[in-house]
């Protein structure tokens, strides 16, 4: 219920939402936990086992119970924490892992059947028989155990990923971190400070607490304004600090519109942040712990802390009469706030003797809480006192068994936190994340004067170490309340008492991991699923520890902590992949052609990272293969053009250039002439083939290389290592120009004629020999021109300036159609080279040798080149190596498909008697049938022998020749001619 | 005789304007790699300044004015941008014509510096990434080049034929930081 006066929510502005079905009321500055207590809801949730009632615990992303699905469809955000959900306009939140409904959920008899149930028990029942526990036990198990699902539909990508950099990161806007970030943004530092809640001021929101004679909140609010006109200063506010990484780098994330109806135009739901930090200070606060007694997850038994935060932020008291129970005096502040704002007190358990009530309340000092009452919602508890057990009526407990420091992010570089028995929990260990300073709660200093001054040293020593003067700031005045505590982990007695309620896990689960000797706290933690996941070990860590230190016989030190991992809290995979869908995925590469062939309707196929056209249909053509054989015959008979921008183009010069080239070529590129170009074969380190292409020498220190469009990238990084590593002192450079040139390879027949058209000087077979290059004009345009052939025909490659690329390929296409040619795609392309047994990246798969390829002799003897050594080991030249053949069929089965398996005539199709595969197919026009290239054992020396082509994919089988892999004009004269 | 046609990388793109920051094709003129041969590093900086004016660039620095400028382009090398490059230079470095392989943009206004850093892993805060500094760098998934020419404004270079893709991803970042006004 509301309770009036109190809160620092918008009571102006009310704001309705829906929840389970239902429409409610809140206040501007709600939270959905912190509404739906003001409506007396209680049982928010099934736990994630035993689908047991729970209700809400805290009052932050901590929050074990309170998981809920906010929106629908492609909207849907499972697991949401209704303690972080602001609510707005239109809000529609919905409880999860319940069926059919919260109130009435099936899955709950698991809870009757928990005898049976507890930890192990899985790994104990469902052993046998073998395969069952994947096909039948772990679907039922996962179905019965859970969180929320998602929409079912796919998701806008509504996230986006940053970066950012500053002097000083403050993780944390309490008293210490805004002390420390004035400090250092005074001083002149650069500040990011970021923290998880909307409202800036940390735990000074929800405590009565003055500083410096005002209201905590007030003063917070002051301290905020200031830094956030400062310019040095960024505030992150919903931004939680998620994972310290190496080089002072953080992940962080930013829910920008969960709390808003709807996400704005060209907005995003979350922001993940990379930030990269000189310096910065955890000032993280602490999380409080619980106490475990039997029923102590009932909905209405809450944290003390969570329980004053409602009361004091959000105007909630979360129920009529409340009870508390504790073992420290800070937790008394919760009665005594409740009292000041007239809610009644049922009284006040105390486990330690010596316990002094702070106000007006029934205080049980030497007694402690041993069970709660009601299913649903609680109703009463059961005492033990020193002189005998009582039972109170009440319908809200707030628990507190102290406070936990928020060590997580000094743990994620394997960092292990220090035991310190004042407070009864860890501390950071200083130095465990490389200029990370902590401050505050985190450190274990737990009144408000020991924050405000630790944010203000933490401050002092990150500046002194970025080498800043520290500017003087006035220290304010506030309370400086020693912590007492006594230690109390669990109340003993019947009954299951909870841990973990996220992973539902009791006391029992913990000692029964000691007997069965999954001692070491790392072993328990899996054994019990204690503290996993996204609980990060907030809740339950250390009690469970304690626990097992207990069990164990050894101290809690010594039995140590479990590993914090990040994140810190969940961060959806939509934001690590923010920008990554569709066409965020990769660049799209387009050719300067590519409107033209858009135009042209011709499909365009992905090669890499680039869009080529695959064929060019022309009206009446109904399949690829008609326009595919339509773009040979072009070729073969008349002209075609193709645009070969894509392939890499790299530019060599410098007094060691043909030095370079002799090393990554197999073959000799010294003794190549000026005006000439010559294929060449590169060999990885390791002696299997990397890449082929020409290479064309433009001047005496200048040559250009061509390199296949896959391994362009592979191959100017493979120049750059012998450039940079193995030749330091060689005087070339290399750069790739593959961007600056449009070329187009003109081929056929009637090539000639066609780019006569085009070129300002005539084009002679005596100044322009078959493999010859040089500068042309093209139209006025300085262009090159290279005589080279993938076709197999009378070729050119004109290159061009990439800006008349559009023009030149449009001017081309259309002469050429004027020719009775036209363009041709990747689908003809293939075919033509096929045809003349040119290999591809199909072919050299980096499991290929010079010699498979039938290029042996292309390995110079005079003189060393890369993988020379290696190409020349024992398995890479045994004769009875896969080699390339041609491959036709000769059965009654006319067909050839790429990917199929070659094996004898006489033998099953079978791994074992597996004789080759095939790389490349097509069907050859010209030929009049399929033609192929494949890898056959020993196939050189096997041509004209038939053997067995099998696809088990598509079904095939066909009787195949082996034969020489160049199909048509084995003579090569069409291409010199 | 036909006429050959020049289209930028991004022909017909229109300056797109969303919120306070503006991006826009710019034509660079001449682009030439220059790349120094051994031991020119001195020669080709007294070259460059006596036939262009301008300094031979550090590394993450670019030297120069809007219409010529050195930008620092990588391992001992720079990219000359506006001029034709000078006879003289060829003697010291290897110089290519890059002239068509990069597309050039302008990011230009207040919140430019907020849409890189969504773009761009790399510390480009004003108080360290000044006027005339330069870095290659990421562009979301692309290789590039990005120099800060004015207090609020950046050239962005990526290769040509990704011109398309770096519209789309600027364009999705000026719209984010947009809708938080």
């Amino acid at each position: 219920m509301r309770v009036a006066g109190k809160g620092l929510i918008d009571r102006s502005r009310p704001i309705s939402f829906r929840w389970d079905g239902t429409t409610y009321s809140g206040f501007q500055g709600d939270t959905l936990a912190s509404a739906l207590l003001a409506h007396d809801v209680r049982m928010v949730a099934r736990s994630f086992k035993y689908h047991r009632p729970r209700g809400i615990l805290s009052a932050g992303s901590e929050e074990p119970n309170a998981l809920v699905t906010v929106g629908r469809g492609a909207d849907t955000d499972p697991n949401v924490r209704a303690t972080v959900q602001e609510i707005y306009e239109g809000l529609e939140a919905r409880p999860q892992n319940a069926w059919p409904s919260l109130s009435f959920d099936v899955m709950a008899v698991n809870d009757l059947a928990a005898p049976f149930l507890g930890a192990g028990f899985y790994y104990k029942t469902f052993m046998w028989p073998g395969g069952f526990w994947e096909k039948l036990y772990e679907p039922l198990i996962r179905r019965a155990a859970g969180l929320g699902a998602l929409g079912g539909e796919a998701a806008k990508d509504q996230s986006e990923k940053a970066y950012a950099f500053c002097d000083l990161l403050v993780i944390g806007a309490g008293p210490a971190g805004l002390m420390a970030a004035l400090v250092a943004a005074r001083s002149g530092a650069d500040v990011i400070l970021a923290d998880e809640d909307s409202l800036m001021g940390g735990r000074l929101n929800a405590e009565t607490l003055s500083v410096d004679g005002q209201s905590g909140h007030v003063w917070a609010g002051q301290m905020v304004e200031t830094l956030r006109a400062m310019d040095n200063v960024r505030l992150m506010p919903r931004t939680t600090v998620t994972g310290a990484y190496d080089g002072g780098t953080f992940g962080a994330l930013e829910r920008v519109s969960h709390h808003l109806s709807g996400v704005p135009e060209g907005g995003v739901k979350d922001t993940f942040w990379r930030i990269v930090a000189r310096r910065s200070v955890l000032a993280a606060g602490a999380l409080e712990r619980h106490i475990a007694f039997r029923n102590n997850d009932r909905p209405g038994v809450m944290a003390a802390g969570a329980v004053r935060a409602y009361l004091n932020r959000w105007g909630v008291a979360p129920g009529k009469a409340l009870t508390l129970f504790a073992n420290n005096d800070d937790a008394h502040r919760t009665a005594c706030d409740l009292l000041d704002a007239g809610v009644h007190i049922s009284g006040v358990i105390d486990s330690r003797p010596d316990a002094q009530a702070q106000g007006d309340y029934p205080l049980y000092a030497g007694a402690v809480v041993t069970g709660g009452h009601g299913r649903k919602e609680l109703e009463a508890i059961s005492l033990k006192t020193q002189t005998g057990t009582e039972r109170l009526f009440t319908d809200c407990l707030a628990v507190s068994g102290g406070w936990n420091p928020t060590v997580h992010l000094t743990c994620h570089m394997n960092g292990r936190p220090t035991w310190e028995p004042r407070i009864a929990s860890f501390v950071p260990t200083s130095g465990s994340i490389p200029g990370m300073e902590t401050a505050g709660a985190c450190n274990g200093a737990f009144s408000t004067a020991a924050c405000l001054a630790e944010g203000v040293a933490a401050a002092q020593a990150s500046l002194a170490a970025l080498g800043m003067k520290s500017a003087s700031v006035d220290l304010p005045v506030a309370e400086d309340t020693p912590y007492a505590i006594a230690p109390l982990w669990a109340v003993p007695g019947k009954g299951r008492a909870w841990l973990d309620f996220q992973n539902d896990v009791s006391v029992k689960d913990v000692k029964q991991s000691a007997a069965e000797n999954f001692a070491s706290v790392e072993h328990m933690k899996r054994y019990t699923t204690q503290g996993m996941a996204t609980d990060q070990g907030k809740n339950s860590n250390v009690t469970a520890l304690a626990l097992l230190a207990d069990a164990t016989g050894r101290g809690i030190p010594d039995t140590g902590t479990t590993t914090f991992r990040p994140p810190y809290s969940p961060v959806p995979l939509a934001a690590l992949g923010a920008g990554a869908k569709g066409k965020g995925f990769a660049p799209e590469r387009f050719t300067t052609s590519h409107a033209a062939s858009v135009e042209a309707k011709a499909p365009m196929v992905e090669a890499g990272q680039w869009y080529r056209p695959s064929y060019f249909p022309v009206q009446g053509e109904r399949t690829w293969r008609q326009s595919c054989d339509r773009e040979v015959g072009y070729v073969r008979n008349a002209v075609g053009v193709c645009d070969v921008s894509t392939l890499g183009k790299i530019d060599i010069q410098g007094p060691d250039a043909a030095r370079l080239l002799d090393l990554v070529y197999t073959n000799m590129f010294s003794t190549l002439k000026e005006g000439r170009v010559r294929y060449g074969l590169m060999l990885r380190e390791d002696g299997y083939v990397m890449d082929d292409g020409t290479t064309a020498r433009l001047g005496p220190e200048h040559y250009v290389m061509t390199t296949t469009t896959a391994a362009a990238g592979q191959v100017m990084r493979h120049l750059e290592f012998v450039s940079q590593a193995l030749h330091p002192e060689w005087d070339v450079r290399i750069m790739s120009v593959t961007e600056h040139w449009a070329q187009f390879a003109v081929a056929g027949p009637l090539a000639r004629n066609l780019l006569s058209g085009v070129l300002d000087d005539p084009l002679t077979d005596e100044a322009w020999p078959f493999m010859s290059c040089g500068p042309v004009s093209v139209l006025g345009v300085a262009g090159r021109l290279f005589r080279i052939s993938f076709s197999g025909e009378h070729a050119y490659e004109l290159a061009i300036p990439a800006r008349y690329g559009d023009s030149l390929f449009r001017l081309l296409v259309a002469r050429a159609e004027a020719m009775a040619g036209g363009a041709y795609g990747m689908e003809a392309l293939n075919v033509l080279r096929i045809e003349k047994g040119f290999i591809t990246h199909a072919e050299i798969d980096g499991r290929v040798t010079a010699g498979d390829i039938g290029m042996a002799r292309m390995i110079s003897a005079k003189k060393d080149c890369m993988g020379k050594v290696m190409a020349a080991r024992p398995g890479l030249v045994q004769e009875d190596r896969p080699q390339l053949v041609g491959l036709k069929p000769v059965g009654p089965v006319k067909q050839l498909s790429a990917g199929a398996h070659i094996c004898s005539r006489d033998e099953d199709a079978v791994p074992t008697d597996d004789q080759g595969y095939i790389t490349s197919v097509g069907f050859s026009p010209t030929m009049g049938h399929f033609v192929g290239l494949g890898f056959v054992k020993a196939g050189l020396g096997r041509h004209g022998e038939v053997l067995r082509m099998v696809d088990h994919l598509r079904g095939l089988d066909a009787q195949v020749e082996l034969c020489d892999p160049v199909f048509f004009d084995p003579e090569g004269g069409r291409a010199r001619g | 005789m036909g006429e050959l046609i020049a289209r930028t990388p991004l022909d017909g793109f229109e300056p797109l304007t969303i919120g306070d920051v503006t991006l826009s094709e710019v034509d660079m003129g001449v682009l030439t790699s220059v790349a120094p041969y051994k031991g020119q590093t001195k020669a080709i900086a007294a070259a460059l300044q006596d036939a262009h004016g301008m300094a031979w660039p550090a590394p993450g620095r670019a030297t120069g004015k809007a219409e010529a400028r050195a930008i620092w382009f990588g391992r001992d090398m720079a990219l000359l941008a506006g001029p034709v490059p000078d006879p003289s230079l060829a003697q010291h470095a290897a110089l290519t014509d890059q002239s068509d392989a990069w597309t050039c943009l302008h990011l230009s206004g207040a919140g430019a510096e907020a849409i890189l850093a969504r773009l761009v892993p790399v510390d480009l805060r004003g108080s360290v990434f000044k006027r005339g500094h330069t870095v290659r760098s990421l562009v979301q998934h692309m290789n590039g080049s990005i120099t800060r020419t004015g207090p609020q404004t950046f050239l962005i270079m990526v290769f040509r034929s990704m011109a398309r893709t770096l519209v789309h991803d600027v364009q999705r970042a000026m719209e984010s930081v947009a809708s938080r006004g």
